[in-house]
């Protein structure tokens, strides 16, 4: 068999292991309620920070504005469910595609910016998307649209989390996605190189901004409501710190970063006011001493254990 | 008569005030190595980046293999088939070699996105042959050994060979190279012009170089351009431009002459 294949393969399998694990576990209760929420809550994250790395790390555009296109998919998918009746799958469905649409949209002009300024116009489309969505009745407003159905559960969450997961590793090992690389590295290079870098641009933007929907959706989904002041800027940032502190540009490191951030979160559920304390602490200590996050840009593998002793030898 | 690849029809270009380049008119024919050099500030990297789209001539137009080449944007000028190295070396520096040279295969990738998510047949297949020739022109560069090295990794001279190796990847019939012996040493320029001959036999181009290094220049050039404040003061084969009265004015001064 192709060894590409042989490594996805093993990858299901232990992917499968994970969740007749954890499955297993809720079912005979060990994991009560509370890490049950909280371990769905790692595979939104996850689905977040994952999608987030997309555009920030593999092509180095430095959005922050992730928080409104969940926002998005976490409404229009409770709209396709609750005012029109309609299944959550095709909520799902509708949340990908309605956020990937606007990101699309938004993409093609401000993509055009780089840096900074970048940064800064999709921290204003965030809390645009935020100030139009509290100003529509239609969707409850200022209060929120409650009563949304709990559809979403730990199998629901887990193997969406996993089907994004293998996308993007998929899509970063293929020509579009060295093209996004290529980007990232010499954006001026890999124009001489025939690389069409705002089409790229764009693609990772509208991917990014989908599994940002596809997130938002599962979200409003376990908690029973979509809250405009869910989708400030502030969740934006959670989002970039749980991909920094991996590593941008690390999907594995993406994923760490989100599950341990969720952790120290749930800890600290009992006292909020220190949350951004130990948070911004925590940034503040990685920048000082490993400001290439994690695990930098690698991936964790079997490689990165074995690079101590090639340094010695 | 060789058949004409590039043809340059009286450009210009300005930025604001200051007439970078002005009414040049040059032509590169089929397998034919020319030279392009002049003084500093002369203008010759603003030729270049006229030439492959980077910059659009404010007058005047640029031909590729019959077709209008100027206006378009730099990536379509390559997808044209010409090709380029900078001045100052721009690899793709966090990433492999090898993905270096992968990425400028791209082009000629054509499965879709669909295809790369799902990995079937045509995925795979795909991959295993870009990857094998992207490894076949670094045996050529003798880089092989280095595949899975981070680019910036490399010595400076290695990351000028590799900026040529992808170069080539991207398949062109016209290669543009910047200064390519910038910062090397006699002994590595000698191989540098060695490699530049054997290149264009081997990949059957055309080559347009910039250079500062006279010797490289008359050594390897058959046919050469001299500019001078944006200005074309001499175009000949070497043996005339050596003895040229206005380049040696240019590049001495003129009371060498006097």
């Amino acid at each position: 068999m192709d060894p590409i294949r042989k490594f996805d393969l093993k990858a299901i399998i232990a992917c499968v292991l994970i969740y007749a694990v954890v499955q297993g576990l809720i079912a005979v209760e060990v994991i009560g309620p509370f890490w049950e929420l909280n371990i769905v809550l790692i595979c939104i994250n996850i689905i977040l920070a994952v999608s987030l790395n997309l555009i920030n790390g593999y092509t180095g555009q430095f959005s922050i504005g992730h928080a409104g296109f969940m926002a998005v998919g976490a409404y229009t998918g409770a709209v396709i469910t609750v005012k029109l009746g309609l299944p959550f799958a095709l909520g799902l469905v509708v949340a990908t595609v309605s956020a990937g649409l606007l990101g699309f949209l938004i993409g093609l002009p401000t993509l055009r910016l780089d840096g900074d300024y970048l940064a800064i116009a999709t921290l204003g489309l965030g809390e645009i998307i935020r100030i139009c969505i509290l100003n529509i009745d239609y969707v409850g407003g200022a209060s929120g649209l409650m009563g949304i159905p709990r559809f979403t559960n730990f199998t629901v969450a887990f193997w969406l989390m996993i089907a994004i997961i293998f996308f993007i590793k998929n899509f970063k090992n293929s020509a579009p996605g060295r093209c996004c690389l290529a980007i990232r590295e010499n954006e001026i290079a890999a124009d001489t190189m025939g690389i069409n870098t705002t089409k790229y641009k764009v693609m990772a933007f509208t991917l990014g901004a989908s599994f940002a929907g596809t997130a938002g959706c599962l979200f409003s989904h376990y908690f029973f409501l979509a809250h405009p002041a869910t989708f400030t800027f502030m969740k934006s940032f959670d989002i970039l710190t749980m991909v920094v502190l991996g590593g941008l540009g690390s999907m594995t490191g993406s994923i760490c970063g989100a599950t341990l951030l969720t952790f120290i979160s749930a800890y600290l559920s009992d006292f909020p006011e220190w949350r951004m304390v130990i948070y911004s602490v925590t940034m503040i200590v990685l920048m000082l001493r490993r400001p290439q996050g994690l695990f930098g840009s690698e991936e964790l593998s079997r490689k990165m254990f074995r690079l101590g002793g090639r340094q010695n030898g | 008569m060789a058949e004409t690849l590039l043809k340059i029809d009286n450009i210009s270009m300005i930025f604001g005030g200051l007439r970078a380049v002005s009414n040049l008119t040059m032509h590169i024919d089929k397998g034919e190595l020319v030279g392009l050099i002049g003084p500093n500030g002369a203008g010759k990297t603003t030729v270049f980046n006229m030439i492959t789209g980077v910059y659009t001539p404010t007058e005047g137009e640029v031909y590729f293999d019959g077709k209008k080449s100027s206006g378009h944007k730099s990536y379509q000028v390559t997808q044209m088939g010409m090709a380029r190295t900078f001045q100052n070396i721009r690899l793709f520096s966090e990433l492999s070699v090898v993905d270096n040279v992968k990425i400028a295969y791209n082009m000629h990738v054509s499965y879709n996105l669909a295809d790369a998510i799902i990995r079937d047949g045509k995925y795979v297949k795909e991959e295993h042959y870009i990857t094998e020739k992207a490894m076949d022109l670094l045996k050529i560069f003798h880089l092989e050994d280095f595949a899975q090295e981070t680019a910036k990794n490399l010595p400076y001279g290695q990351q000028r060979r590799l900026e040529i190796a992808r170069a080539l990847a991207t398949e062109p019939k016209l290669l543009l190279l910047d200064e390519p012996a910038a910062g090397m040493n006699p002994q590595e320029t000698h191989e540098l012009m060695e490699l530049i001959r054997w290149i264009r036999e081997r990949f059957s181009l055309s080559i347009l170089l910039i250079e500062h290094d006279m010797s490289l220049v008359m050594g390897v050039c058959e046919r050469i351009y001299v500019l001078e404040y944006g200005m074309k003061i001499a175009e000949g084969v070497p043996e005339e431009i050596k003895h040229n009265r206005r380049v040696i004015e240019a590049y001495l001064g003129e009371e060498v002459i006097n």
